[in-house]
């Protein structure tokens, strides 16, 4: 078990021709993914690395039967892509694009609203179920199959968190990356929800920063309804108010979304918050008491 | 990207949000001539800086006399004001707002942003304007009214209504509801069609013949959607920004200036500012936030240095990369490439992780660099801090 992709997951990439687009689906290939089609408008009949390349989504689904779709495409156009992906019947769509305006995602998490498909980021690294399914951007290899569920809202940041679980022998069961962006699809709250039904996912690390109160709602969430330990960081203690610090939603604004604040409803939630991000990977270790 | 308050008045005035009629004033004889034309009972004069505070600060002047406008204009330009927004530096003051000024009668707030929870529009108001808000929210949080806009449709009637009645309007000044629920329709237009990040007016003024005013107004912008808008592109004001983000920008680096002594490198804007942290946890501050992004290569690790450098109170250079896509043997040629060409008179530790991380370390142990090598975050930030402590 793990959760939201594994080895029968069939993967459409919109902007499969693209720089960005044609590298990672490849290595999303060669990692064992099954990426089953590719979409970029006007160029329908080429192939990337063997996968075949539709003009729309629709035509995607229709001929290769994908579940899932990746998206590379440019931001001014991303809105649009996400758009399509729902419309045409995918359910799950993992957008990596960073940089989308703010209101066209405000149009997009309201059209999306009430129906059955899940958007995972924009701005985020993808999802990766380990040795079974890499749909996204982080580097495979520093995965090890195991027992611990990561969510976080950042990118490299994870591999950190990542790198420390697999060489303490832990390894990971799913890594999901949330994006940095101030308006995503999923959030902390589903995510640890489905970390905490799956029953291979023995512990949960969450990689929070500064700016929202996404983190404040999953302490809230945490203390109700997860049984399994939490290892937390919150990056950005030392961040300045009034200041993105490179991701759009990583910004304290009125005094609000401040790391300490986060840290202390975490730990009032029973979470393990560590204040040095280099202990990430020891104090999953002690929270399963090994 | 912020705006000055008269270019935020200019996107009101041309959206249907009634403001004092005024101009950017940057002379004395400028001054006058305007204040000539303006010819009203008060003259308001603002200095204009992206900071707020200013009334404080004294950065704004009020007379009843036409002909002290240009004095007041030639006493404020040049003139460095220090707010609790500027930092203890302070802002020097190169252009002015001249406006009328207004009977006031009664200061309300109005102000939209995205709620990040919910992903809508969401209007803030509250009959405490004038005042900072966050103050307001702190002490008063049941004078904060809230009014969230469903984006699929757009502002409506009913939005205003619930707003204006929260406020207790009809009650208090019947002969403005109507004009102000279609100005909060108005700045709804405005909010979306322009991008903004956030529209605020603080304070939002009845005045004693029952007319809307916005005395003041705030709009910042998205910067990703800057590309659909020349217009507001055009109002950037590079005077307002720290030379060296700016020059970070055309770089494509994300850099944000701190007070500290430690210059940091890093990929990615999470690891970025977990390492500032662990600089901190280790006992030191970080000079700076700076993501190379996932795409580092040689050039954007040489413009980092070059720019870590200008900073004077850079004591020693702590370049942190988590290899995933990017390739650490390619940093570290980076780096190696990079310190020929930028003269590194600091320490310098180099910490490499992920993809092809021991060639990477190979190659910088093998250079004639002088620099230490570190696998683990934690042991590197000991280092650089050791380091600098030494070198301080």
């Amino acid at each position: 078990m793990s959760i939201l992709v594994n080895k029968n997951t069939r993967v459409v990439v919109q902007g499969i021709t693209g720089k960005e687009g044609s590298f990672h689906a490849t290595q999303c290939k060669a990692y064992g993914t099954q990426v089953v089609a590719g979409v970029t408008p006007g160029k329908a009949g080429q192939e990337v690395e063997g996968i075949p390349v539709f003009n729309t989504v629709r035509d995607a689904m229709k001929k290769a039967q994908c579940d899932t779709s990746l998206i590379f495409v440019p931001p001014p156009f991303c809105a649009d892509a996400i758009l399509e992906a729902a419309d045409a019947g995918v359910k799950l769509i993992i957008c990596i694009t960073e940089g989308i305006p703010v209101n066209d995602m405000v149009k997009v998490k309201r059209a999306l609203y009430g129906r059955d498909v899940r958007l995972v980021g924009p701005n985020c690294p993808g999802v990766i179920t380990v040795d079974e399914a890499k749909i996204g951007i982080m580097p495979g290899f520093i995965h090890k199959k195991g027992i611990v569920g990561v969510v976080s809202r950042s990118g490299t940041l994870t591999y950190e968190a990542v790198h420390q679980l697999s060489t303490l022998g832990l390894g990971e069961t799913t890594c999901v990356g949330i994006g940095g962006d101030p308006v995503n699809g999923t959030g902390f709250v589903d995510v640890l929800a489905l970390f905490e039904k799956d029953p291979e996912t023995q512990a949960i690390v969450m990689i929070g920063e500064i700016g929202g109160d996404a983190e404040e709602k999953a302490a809230e969430f945490i203390k109700k309804q997860v049984k399994k330990p939490v290892v937390s960081f919150i990056a950005g203690i030392t961040a300045p108010p009034g200041r993105r610090m490179g991701h759009a939603g990583a910004i304290i604004s009125g005094g609000k979304g401040t790391a300490t604040e986060k840290m202390k409803s975490l730990e009032a939630a029973g979470v393990r918050v560590v204040k040095n991000p280099a202990e990430i990977g020891d104090a999953v270790k002690i929270a399963l008491g090994r | 990207m912020n705006v000055h308050e008269f270019q935020a008045k200019q996107l009101f005035g041309q959206f249907g949000v009634p403001v004092p009629r005024g101009k950017e004033i940057t002379s004395p004889e400028a001054g006058a001539a305007w204040a000539a034309e303006l010819n009203t009972p008060v003259f308001v004069v603002k200095a204009q800086i992206h900071a707020g505070g200013r009334g404080k600060a004294g950065g704004v002047k009020i007379t009843k006399d036409k002909a002290a406008v240009p004095g007041l204009v030639k006493e404020l330009i040049g003139k460095t004001l220090i707010t609790h927004q500027t930092g203890p530096k302070g802002r020097e003051v190169r252009r002015l707002l001249v406006e009328e000024g207004a009977a006031i009668a009664k200061e309300l707030y109005v102000s939209i942003l995205v709620d990040r929870d919910s992903g809508w529009p969401v209007f803030i108001a509250s009959t405490e304007g004038g005042m900072e808000i966050e103050v307001v929210a702190a002490h008063t949080p049941e004078k904060i009214i809230r009014e969230a806009i469903d984006p699929a449709v757009g502002f409506q009637a009913y939005n205003g209504r619930n707003i204006a009645f929260a406020l207790g309007l009809p009650a208090m000044e019947a002969a403005v509801v109507t004009p102000f629920i279609q100005m909060l329709g108005n700045l709804y237009r405005l909010f979306m069609d322009k991008n903004a990040a956030m529209v605020e007016i603080n304070p939002l003024v009845v005045t004693s013949d029952k007319k809307l005013i916005a005395l003041d107004g705030k709009v910042s912008f998205d910067d990703n959607a800057l590309f659909r808008h020349a217009d507001v592109q055009q109002m950037r004001d590079l005077h307002e920004e720290d030379p060296l983000e700016i020059e970070a920008g055309e770089n494509n680096l994300n850099y944000i200036k701190l007070d500290g002594n430690i210059g940091c490198m890093v990929n990615g804007a999470g690891l970025a500012m977990a390492t500032m942290d662990v600089i901190k946890l280790a006992g030191s501050e970080p000079a700076n936030f700076l993501d190379v992004g996932g795409g580092a290569t040689k050039e954007t690790v040489a413009a980092g240095f070059r720019i870590l450098l200008k900073d004077p109170n850079v004591k020693g250079i702590f370049i942190n990369i988590f290899g995933g896509i990017v390739r650490c043997e390619r940093i570290a040629q980076g780096v190696i490439d990079a310190a020929k060409e930028v003269k590194i008179n600091v320490p310098l530790v180099v910490r490499l992780q992920g993809t092809n991380a021991d060639e990477g370390r190979k190659l910088l142990a093998e250079s004639s660099l002088k620099l230490e090598v570190a696998n683990d975050l934690w042991e590197a930030a000991q280092k650089i801090v050791k380091l600098t402590g030494k070198a301080a």
